[in-house]
C-alpha cells in the first residue's frame, strides 16, 4: 500500500527526534529576502535553529545527523491554499492519506482543505473530524477551511466563531460563489468581528452558466459555449466594494484574467486588506491545451487565452498576486471520460505544482525565489502561519529539490487516488528529493 | 480544378469534420458525389462497394433526413445498415458514450455514423473504436456531410465556388452547419459572411475568416448564395431574441429582403425549416430555392463519403 510506504509516525524517527539534523551544502531559497545563498540549516526539536554559512560540519555538534544536499535547493515546504482532499464524503476520489502522500512527494507541507465536502465543513464537529483524521492518517499538515455560509448554500452565515474555535483557519464556500450581495456583505461584517479570513471564489454563476471553457475564438471553433472573463471580474469588483464597506480580510481564491489583476491592483493600492491567488494551471497552460476536447484540461475557472496567462505570470513576478495554488481536484474516470461539456472540471496538482512552476523559472519568466515565495511565504502570511519561511525559530517544514533534474510525468506513478493530471507525459525539470515536516522526514525520493 | 489520380485516394480513416480536410480532399469527395448523383437517378441504384460490410447509424439525437440519407447511401452501396436511436435505449439506463462505443465495437461494424448533442463526442467515440467513424453532427461543432452537400449543390448551380459571396444567416452560435460551411467554403475560395443578431453570433467568429453583419440588408448585398439556418424553437422566447415575430421581421428571409442579394442569388436551408420564422414560404418554395435539391445531394454526398472511406476499412 502506498500509504504505508513512508509511515507518518515512524517510531525510528521519533526515537531520534531530539537529535539535531543539519542540512549542509545547500542553495537556500529565502522567500522573505527573495534571494539565494549557499549554506545549511540546523534543525533541533522540529525548529530551524541556525541558518546559512555557519551551518557546516566544522561548527556542528558531534552528535548531529548530517544530510549533505550536494548543491540542491533547500526551501520552506510549500503551502497550498486550495486543494480538495476528499474527506469527508468523496473518499473514492481522494483521502487525507493519499492527498498528503501526493503533497509530501510534491514538496507541499501544509494543505488548506477545501470545505465543499459532503457533509460540508460547516459544523465544528466536521472541523474536529478533519483535524483528527489528519493527525491519524496525514503525512503533512492539514488545516481546515470552514464554510462561509451554512451548507455552502449562500443564504445564512455559518457559525464562524464556533468553527474558528474548533480550529478552522479560514472561511470559504469552496468552488461556489455567493450570488447574493446582501448575504456576502453580512458575512463580511460578521467575519470581521472575529478577524476571520474570507476566501471567495469570484464567478458570476449566471454569466458562467452554460459555459465550459474560456469564451473566444477557440471555444467558437470547438462549438463549446464560453465563459467570459467578465464573469470573474464582475463578482470580484463587487466583492472589493464590499470589502471597502465592511473592512473584512478578503482573499480572492483563484483569479485568471487581466481584468481581475487590475481590480486587485487597485484594491491593494488603496490599502484594502485584499490578497489574491492564481493556480499553477492558469500560469502554465492556456485554452489551446484543450486541443482535441481533452477533459483533463477542463477547469473551473477555465484556462484562458495566452495573453492572460502571461499577465498572470507577470502578476506573480511583481508580487501583485500573492499566492500560487495547486487547485488540486481529483476526478475519477467516470466524471472525466465523457464529452467535454458533460465532464466535471478539475485537475490534480499537489504533486506537480513545484515542477510545473519551475517551467516558468527555466523559461526565464519568473525567478526561483519569487516562485517559492508565492508557494510559501505568501500563503503563510495570509493565514498567519509561522512556517513558510527560512528563519531561525520557524518550524522546520523544509524541502530539498534539484530544480534541474529532468523527468517525464507518468500519471500512474502519481500518489493521488485519481489520475486526472493535465501534465501527463509532459517533460518537466525539478525533482523533490526530501520533504520534512517539523524536522521529520515525511518523504524521500528513491 | 485539381488533377486527380486514376483512382481517387482519400487520405483519412474517419470523417470527423471539415477541419483537417485539404482542398484536394474535398475535391475528391465532390467528384465522387457527382457520380453518385447519376447513380441515384438510374433505375439500378446499387453498387457493391460495401457488400458484406456493416454500417451502424448511431443517433443520440433525433434526425429524419440525415439518418435516412445515410441509410439509403449505405444500402445503395450494398452495406447492411442498422439504425440505433440511442436516445431511446441504453443512455437512459446510465450507459456512457464510451460504454456504448466499446459495446458496438465488439460487434465488429465497419462504419459508424454518429450524431450527438455534445461537441467533441464523435471525436471521443472515434478514439475508442476500430472502424471508420463519420460525424453526422456533434453539438455546435461540425456537420461535415451537410457542408459537403451544400457545396455540391452550389457548384452544380453556379458552376464554381471560388469567388462566390455566400451569406450564412441566423443562429450561427448554435449551428454546426455554419461552422462546417465556413471551413469548407473558405477552403474552396468562397467569400463567406455571417449575418445575425449579436446574441446569436459566437465570440471571435470574425477570426474564422468571415465578415460579420448584424442586419440582412447590408449582409445580403452582392451575395450569390443566401444560406438560412434553422432557429431552434426553445431559443425563440426571450433568451436570445425577444420573439419569433420580431426575429422574422428582422432576420426572416422573405421576397422583399431577398432583393438585397444579387438578382441571380439562390437560397438554401439545411432543414427542417421553420416557415414564417427564419424563412417565408414564398421564398422557400420559389424558383430561386435550392432546398429540395439539397436533399437529393445529401444522399449523393453520403454515398461519396462512404466510398471514400471504404479504402481504409478494417480487413480492407
Amino acid at each position: 500500500m502506498v500509504e504505508n510506504e513512508f509511515p507518518a509516525n515512524a517510531s525510528a524517527s521519533s526515537a531520534i527526534a531530539h537529535q539535531p539534523l543539519a542540512l549542509i551544502n545547500a542553495r537556500l531559497i529565502d522567500p522573505e529576502a527573495l534571494e539565494e545563498r549557499v549554506g545549511g540549516v540546523l534543525i533541533i526539536d522540529g525548529m530551524i535553529r541556525d541558518l546559512g554559512a555557519p551551518v557546516n560540519p566544522a561548527n556542528l555538534p558531534v552528535y548531529a545527523r548530517i544530510l549533505d544536499c550536494k548543491g540542491d535547493c533547500v526551501a520552506p515546504g510549500l503551502i497550498d491554499l486550495r486543494a480538495f482532499i476528499g474527506e469527508p464524503g468523496a473518499e473514492h476520489r481522494e483521502t487525507i492519506a493519499t492527498a498528503t502522500m501526493a503533497a509530501a512527494a510534491g514538496g507541499v507541507t501544509t494543505i488548506l482543505a477545501r470545505p465543499d465536502t459532503n457533509p460540508p465543513v460547516d459544523e465544528p464537529a466536521v472541523v474536529d473530524f478533519l483535524l483528527r483524521r489528519a493527525r491519524g492518517t496525514g503525512r503533512v499538515r492539514v488545516l481546515p477551511c470552514a464554510a462561509l455560509t451554512a451548507g455552502l448554500a449562500g443564504i445564512e452565515i455559518a457559525e464562524i466563531g464556533l468553527l474558528q474555535q474548533a480550529g478552522a483557519v479560514a472561511f470559504s464556500d469552496g468552488a461556489r460563489s455567493i450570488r447574493n450581495a446582501r448575504v456576502l456583505r453580512r458575512v463580511m461584517q460578521y467575519a470581521r468581528d472575529f478577524d476571520a479570513l474570507i476566501i471567495h471564489h469570484a464567478e458570476d454563476p449566471d454569466l458562467a452558466l452554460e459555459g465550459v471553457m474560456n469564451e473566444g475564438e477557440f471555444a467558437s471553433r470547438l462549438g463549446l459555449s464560453g465563459i467570459p472573463r467578465e464573469a470573474e471580474a464582475i463578482v470580484l469588483d463587487r466583492d472589493i466594494r464590499l470589502v471597502r464597506l465592511t473592512g473584512a480580510r478578503y482573499h480572492a481564491a483563484l483569479v485568471t484574467t487581466t481584468l481581475s489583476l487590475d481590480i486587485i491592483g487597485q484594491a491593494k493600492a488603496e490599502g484594502l486588506p485584499v490578497t489574491a491567488a492564481t493556480s499553477i494551471n492558469h500560469l502554465t497552460l492556456n485554452e489551446n491545451d484543450i486541443g482535441d476536447y481533452r477533459t483533463f484540461l477542463k477547469l473551473a475557472p477555465p484556462l484562458r487565452h495566452e495573453d492572460e496567462r502571461r499577465a498572470l505570470v507577470a502578476g506573480v513576478a511583481s508580487g501583485l498576486l500573492d499566492v500560487i495554488v495547486s487547485d488540486h481536484n481529483p476526478q475519477d474516470v467516470e466524471t472525466k471520460r465523457l464529452p467535454f461539456a458533460e465532464a466535471e472540471p478539475g485537475a490534480i496538482g499537489l504533486e506537480t505544482m513545484l515542477a510545473a512552476g519551475l517551467r516558468l523559472v527555466h523559461s526565464g519568466e519568473l525567478s526561483l525565489a519569487r516562485l517559492i515565495a508565492a508557494m510559501t511565504l505568501g500563503p503563510a502570511e495570509i493565514l498567519g502561519l509561522p512556517q513558510g519561511r527560512l528563519k531561525i525559530g520557524a518550524p522546520a517544514d523544509l524541502i530539498r529539490f534539484d530544480p534541474d533534474e529532468p523527468f517525464i510525468v507518468d500519471k500512474h506513478k502519481l500518489h493521488s487516488r485519481c489520475k486526472n493530471t493535465p501534465f501527463d507525459e509532459a517533460r518537466m525539470q525539478g525533482i523533490v528529493k526530501c520533504t520534512l515536516v517539523a524536522g521529520e522526514v515525511v518523504y524521500e525520493a528513491k | 480544378m485539381v488533377n486527380l489520380p486514376q483512382k481517387p485516394f482519400f487520405p483519412h480513416r474517419h470523417l470527423l469534420g471539415i477541419e483537417g480536410l485539404s482542398a484536394p480532399d474535398i475535391e475528391i469527395l465532390l467528384q465522387l458525389a457527382e457520380a453518385a448523383v447519376e447513380l441515384s437517378r438510374q433505375v439500378e441504384k446499387k453498387r457493391a462497394t460495401l457488400r458484406g460490410r456493416t454500417l451502424i447509424n448511431l443517433f443520440f439525437e433525433a434526425s429524419t433526413r440525415t439518418q435516412s440519407s445515410f441509410e439509403l447511401a449505405g444500402k445503395r452501396l450494398g452495406a447492411d445498415v442498422m439504425n440505433m436511436s440511442v436516445a431511446a435505449s441504453s443512455v437512459k439506463k446510465g450507459e456512457t458514450l464510451i460504454d456504448t462505443a466499446v459495446t458496438l465495437n465488439a460487434m465488429r461494424p465497419d462504419i459508424i455514423v454518429v450524431r450527438h448533442a455534445q461537441a467533441g463526442a464523435v471525436h471521443l467515440l472515434a478514439k475508442k473504436v476500430d472502424c471508420a467513424v463519420v460525424n453526422a453532427g456533434d453539438g455546435a461543432h461540425e456537420h461535415p456531410t451537410q457542408a459537403l452537400l451544400d457545396a455540391l449543390t452550389i457548384r452544380r448551380n453556379k458552376g464554381r465556388i471560388e469567388g462566390l459571396k455566400v451569406a450564412i444567416c441566423g443562429d450561427i452560435l448554435h449551428s454546426r452547419v455554419a461552422r462546417s460551411n465556413i471551413l469548407l467554403l473558405s477552403t474552396l475560395g468562397a467569400r463567406v459572411r455571417v449575418v445575425g443578431p449579436s446574441t446569436l453570433l459566437p465570440a471571435g467568429i470574425e477570426r474564422m475568416g468571415v465578415e460579420v453583419f448584424r442586419d440582412l440588408q447590408s449582409g445580403l448585398k452582392d451575395t450569390d448564395i443566401v444560406m438560412m439556418l434553422r432557429l431552434q424553437r426553445e431559443r425563440m422566447t426571450g433568451g436570445y431574441i425577444p420573439s419569433a415575430k420580431e426575429y422574422f421581421r428582422f432576420f426572416g428571409l422573405d421576397e422583399d429582403k431577398l432583393k438585397y442579394a444579387r438578382p441571380d442569388a439562390l437560397v438554401m436551408h439545411p432543414g427542417p425549416m421553420n416557415r414564417g420564422v427564419e424563412i417565408d414560404s414564398m421564398v422557400a418554395d420559389g424558383e430561386r430555392s435550392l432546398i429540395r435539391e439539397q436533399v437529393e445531394m445529401g444522399v449523393a454526398v453520403r454515398i461519396a463519403v462512404l466510398e471514400a472511406l471504404a479504402g481504409h476499412l478494417p480487413n480492407g
